[in-house]
């Protein structure tokens, strides 16, 4: 049998180069028939065994008693499924037992007379059947023990699994790998962050203290073997990365830190991740690392997720800068910010922005008022100063009214109904603001009174 | 020849098998070396231990108290070769393996309440002479085996014919038995000849003494056995004795676990080693399919060339008056409905003895579908009562509600679609149920066959794992009792108990769909549509094709839930009902063919 597959591979591989040079001689064509010839050569062109119909009948079963949350009615079908670990169908029984320990540790998780013993059983069995499952079984296992909080047999799962070798190892068990002994270094992490807050209720100058520290360094280098490997392999690795980061800032291994945080930031080869920039962006500024640099951090991460809490700071390190160029990014960040639907409610953005409309427009930028404003003339007038969120946002927050009046009266005109809606309004302590509010619109208003809705 | 060895009437005697079985079990005594219980023959007729190569000197002692029956049991059963290193067991032939599933399903048959001469007369002797014409036994030169087995009568009995031989060797081998054994030095006339040097291959082996050269030998005008035409072996001896058990009905057993069939083999006697080439012969993955054994059936009949088959009569439980009952009973229709099946039956002919009696020798050689005909006349009847077109049946079904609104005391009318709503959930419960416990059937046995040396500890370490596993999963099943078996039954259905809580319409009156003409009754519906316009006359062997959406609702219902009745294809019934179409409106058929076909054609 297995040297038929091989041989059908073989001539697989042969086909597709045979295939390729066809393609280039003749684009566009392309003939899906060695798929077809491969289902027929695994049913043997006969009719579908009943075993065959009744496994899957069973899957199906099992799927939907799972998805009915009927785990007793699942248990009973995943009794008949298992003997698919002997089906005589070479490539299904293969496949078996990733699926009979996906649906099996589901059942065992949720069933109500299972406990932490009958799933360590079954994935110690499972393990065990077939090669290349174990280290993801092992890697599963030691996740459901982590999560009804068996850390040491966790750590202990992991170690097991970290040791495993099978012959040469193909690239995707190098990953599984890693990631065993990035989970193992996690958990290190934890204890040491225990022992961290436990000493941090010590007295310094205790000798405990010294000693303890020193065991803790100790520590983190371990871990840092860890999970080092699997920060090396592009992914998105945010749990490992914090922690570890974590552990070196606790070593004063700055450099360290800093190489892994840039490093997962800005290597091409991870997929974008804003969290990746997010925590380079707190390092530095624990750092106290200069405008500069937070400022170009903080420029990746808007084009990644405007509508970020962290833009609020970057305008203000933007406002901070001297240059035109960042006060006018400055602006617009802020209008890309309140793009948002989940950011329509954010008093400081508001009240940035109603105070960088009346800077810019003081110094004359009306240029770049009118280029932001362009795009959004047409949605943000029922987007966001609809007369019916004059009323609910005066009934919710009177302050986010006044600020929004503000920046209404400014982009629209003193005539729009949000606008005087607002100023409508009788209000003892707000009375002044107001006024002053109507002041600034009729100096600075980008529009000419008499245009607008 | 056959009919009048069956017709004579003998003492009962023990099954080959059985005999086998009481053979090596009278050799029970351990090995004084290894204490195995494992014995070969020397080619001096001693005995050998397999596990030890120990030699005994119990030979004579032990052959001559065996209760030999069977000569030819007695030569296979020698261990003429040392077996190989990896199984020990005995040196055990194919048909042997099929004549012991064959005797566990005879002895199935039996406690289903088969009669005995089923077994002992009738199926043994189907199996005695497909030994014979396939010459793997009971002739004088077995040719494929070139001597090496059933080497039986040839040195002592001189008779040339066939059928003495047989004769013989059912009636006088309990005399001729202990000729054989006076002679404990048996030569061996033909030394064991490898099939192929590729057998030698260590992939390629079997349990059995010829797995590998029987899975290779390809012989024109040989049928081989396989597991499925044991049953129709056992369906040949079921209408033989016209037993009251139809083809759906065995098949149906077969599935509930009643009658042996998928894997058989687990029956064997723990020493017949089963693995390798043995595989392909006796696994079997799929349960059997109404068609297949059919066309099995008749093809082993043919082979065997069998006479004409005991008339099926009027009397018989298999003539369609009698089936056509029970299924109207089975599907809850009314009884009244019988008149008219009777009658279909007799403007058919399809109740002729000379149509319902198997031949298989005649020219045509076919055989009927009893039950699946029975149903198809049902279905016919509805359509003349009915016409089934999704509108006529219902506004009688209005009728019929109103009649029985105002008379609540009198027997009430047939109403379709009550007996819709009722067959439709209660078909519908049933296969649901049906399908729970298809996906339920556990196909792999205790006994795992592997196909060479180098599977078998993978193999049993696999099962191992799989029944460790099973007894986890069972834990968390909890203590529901596994609904217990029903006993068997030809019935699926009981109406007439009130504890189903569905109602019963075997009393109802068919009064609103029938008016008086003259003298007799005839129905209120004068239209019908036939459900094959035109028969395929091609060479594909099928007459007719199913397309389900050119037909009406109620006609698809009905296909749907007799089929299921009968575990068949709902295509199978079409073409059944066609057929009696065909019969039943012949003229209107000759005439369409020359007409432009018409639709609806007027019933006479």
């Amino acid at each position: 049998m297995s040297d038929f597959d091989e041989e059908l591979t073989k001539l697989a591989l042969a086909e597709d180069g045979k295939r390729e040079t066809s393609v280039f001689s003749n684009p566009g064509m392309h003939f899906p028939w060695l798929q077809e010839r491969i289902e027929t050569v695994v049913t043997g062109g006969k009719k579908k065994r009943d075993f065959a119909q009744t496994t899957s009948a069973c899957l199906s079963f099992i799927q939907e008693a799972l998805l009915k949350h009927q785990w007793q009615q699942a248990a009973e079908y995943m009794h008949s499924y298992l003997q698919t670990l002997e089906d005589s169908d070479t490539y299904k029984r293969q496949n078996a037992p990733e699926v009979i320990w996906k649906l099996g540790s589901e059942i065992l998780f949720y069933h109500p007379k299972s406990n932490v013993e009958t799933f360590n059983n079954f994935a110690d069995r499972m393990k065990n059947i077939g090669v290349l499952n174990y280290l993801k079984i092992s890697l599963q296992h030691a996740l459901y023990l982590i999560h009804h909080g068996k850390l040491e047999d966790a750590n202990r799962n992991l170690s097991d699994a970290e040791t495993w070798r099978y012959g040469e190892k193909s690239s995707s068990q190098e990953v599984l790998i890693n990631l065993v002994q990035a989970y193992k270094g996690l958990l290190q992490y934890h204890t040491w962050s225990k022992k961290k807050t436990e000493l941090s209720e010590i007295d310094k100058d205790d000798y405990a203290y010294t000693s303890e520290t020193g065991n803790s360094g100790n520590q983190s280098c371990r871990t840092s073997t860890s999970i080092c490997a699997l920060l090396k392999t592009p992914g998105v690795w945010d749990p490992f990365v914090k922690s570890y980061v974590e552990m070196l800032e606790f070593c004063e291994d700055r450099d360290g830190a800093r190489e892994i945080l840039t490093n997962y930031a800005y290597d091409e080869k991870f997929p974008s991740n804003p969290n990746a920039h997010i925590y380079l962006y707190e390092f530095l500024k624990r750092e106290k690392a200069p405008r500069a640099k937070l400022i170009s951090v903080l420029k990746i991460l808007h084009e990644i997720v405007p509508s970020h809490p962290l833009m609020l700071e970057f305008h203000t390190l933007l406002r901070k800068s001297d240059t035109e160029e960042h006060q006018k990014l400055g602006l617009s960040v802020l209008f890309e910010f309140l793009d948002f639907a989940g950011c329509t409610k954010n008093i400081t953005a508001w009240k940035y922005l109603a105070k960088c409309l009346k800077q810019t427009l003081m110094e004359g930028h009306l240029v770049w008022v009118e280029e932001e404003w362009m795009s959004r003339r047409s949605w943000w007038p029922t987007f966001h100063f609809s007369f019916f969120w004059a009323k609910s946002d005066w009934k919710a927050d009177a302050d986010l009214a006044c600020e929004k009046a503000f920046v209404v009266g400014i982009l629209l005109g003193k005539g729009c109904r949000y606008f005087r809606y607002i100023v409508k309004q009788d209000h003892e302590t707000l009375k002044k603001k107001i006024k002053r509010m109507k002041k600034c619109v009729k100096k600075y208003s980008i529009v000419n009174p008499g245009v607008c809705t | 020849m056959l009919p009048l060895m069956l017709g004579r009437v003998r003492k009962a005697r023990t099954w080959d098998l059985g005999c086998l079985q009481e053979i090596l079990k009278s050799f029970t005594e351990r090995c004084s070396q290894c204490a195995a219980v494992s014995w070969g023959l020397t080619d001096e007729g001693k005995y050998y231990c397999t596990s030890c190569h120990n030699v005994t000197d119990r030979s004579e002692e032990v052959v001559s108290t065996a209760v030999i029956t069977n000569t030819k049991i007695n030569s296979i059963s020698r261990g003429l070769r040392k077996r190989s290193k990896h199984e020990k067991g005995w040196d055990w032939y194919v048909c042997e393996g099929f004549q012991c599933i064959l005797y566990h399903q005879a002895e199935a048959l039996k406690t289903l309440g088969v009669g005995a001469e089923l077994k002992n007369e009738v199926l043994h002797n189907l199996w005695k002479r497909y030994l014979q014409k396939s010459k793997q036994a009971y002739c004088k030169n077995p040719v494929r085996t070139r001597g090496r087995k059933a080497k039986v009568l040839g040195d002592n009995l001189q008779s040339s014919d066939c059928a003495s031989e047989l004769e013989l060797l059912s009636d006088t081998t309990l005399e001729s038995g202990a000729e054989f054994q006076s002679d404990p030095q048996i030569p061996k006339p033909f030394p064991l000849v490898k099939a192929s040097p590729k057998s030698e291959a260590a992939d390629v082996c079997s349990g059995s003494v010829d797995g590998v050269e029987y899975s290779e030998w390809k012989e024109k005008g040989v049928l081989k056995m396989t597991v499925p035409r044991t049953l129709a072996l056992c369906y040949l001896s079921l209408l033989w004795q016209r037993e009251t058990i139809t083809l759906s009905d065995l098949l149906r057993f077969v599935e509930e676990d009643r009658i042996p069939y998928v894997n058989a083999f687990q029956l064997f006697p723990e020493e017949m080693k089963v693995y390798g080439r043995d595989k392909g012969i006796f696994a079997v993955e799929s349960w059997p399919d109404y068609e297949d054994i059919y066309k099995n059936m008749i093809e082993v009949a043919i082979f065997l060339d069998l006479p004409r088959f005991p008339d099926v009569t009027e009397d018989c439980y298999l003539h369609p008056n009698i089936l056509c009952m029970k299924y109207l009973l089975e599907l809850n229709l009314p009884e009244e409905m019988h008149s008219l099946t009777c009658q279909v039956v007799k403007m058919t002919g399809i109740g002729e003895v000379d149509f319902l009696t198997f031949d298989p020798i005649a020219k045509k050689k076919r055989t009927v579908k009893y039950d699946v005909q029975a149903v198809a006349v049902i279905v016919v009847v509805l359509k003349l009562l009915f016409l089934l077109d999704d509108k006529l049946e219902w506004s009688y079904s209005s009728l019929a509600e109103a009649y029985n609104e105002e008379h609540r005391e009198d027997e009430p009318q047939f109403d379709f679609r009550k007996w819709y709503q009722v067959m439709k959930k209660t078909f519908d419960e049933k296969r649901q149920k049906w399908e729970e416990a298809r996906a339920k059937y556990s196909w792999k046995t205790k006994r795992p066959i592997y196909r060479s040396h180098i599977d078998k500890s993978v193999m049993y370490k696999r099962r191992e794992m799989v029944e460790h596993l099973q007894k986890q999963f069972s834990a968390l099943v909890g203590s529901t009792p596994v609904a217990e078996k029903k006993d068997p039954s030809s019935f699926q259905f009981n109406w007439t108990e009130g504890d189903t809580g569905s109602p019963c319409f075997h009393g109802h009156s068919l009064q609103g769909l029938l008016r008086t003409k003259g003298q007799s009754l005839i129905t209120k519906n004068s239209l019908y549509w036939l459900s094959t316009q035109k028969f395929c006359k091609s060479y594909c062997k099928h007459v007719t094709t199913y397309e389900e959406s050119n037909f009406s609702l109620s006609y698809q219902f009905i296909l749907s839930i007799f089929s299921f009745l009968l575990r068949i294809k709902t295509s199978i019934l079409h073409e059944e009902v066609s057929l009696i179409e065909k019969k039943l409106f012949e003229k209107k058929y000759n005439e369409s063919k020359k007409r432009s076909r018409p639709k609806k054609v007027r019933r006479h």
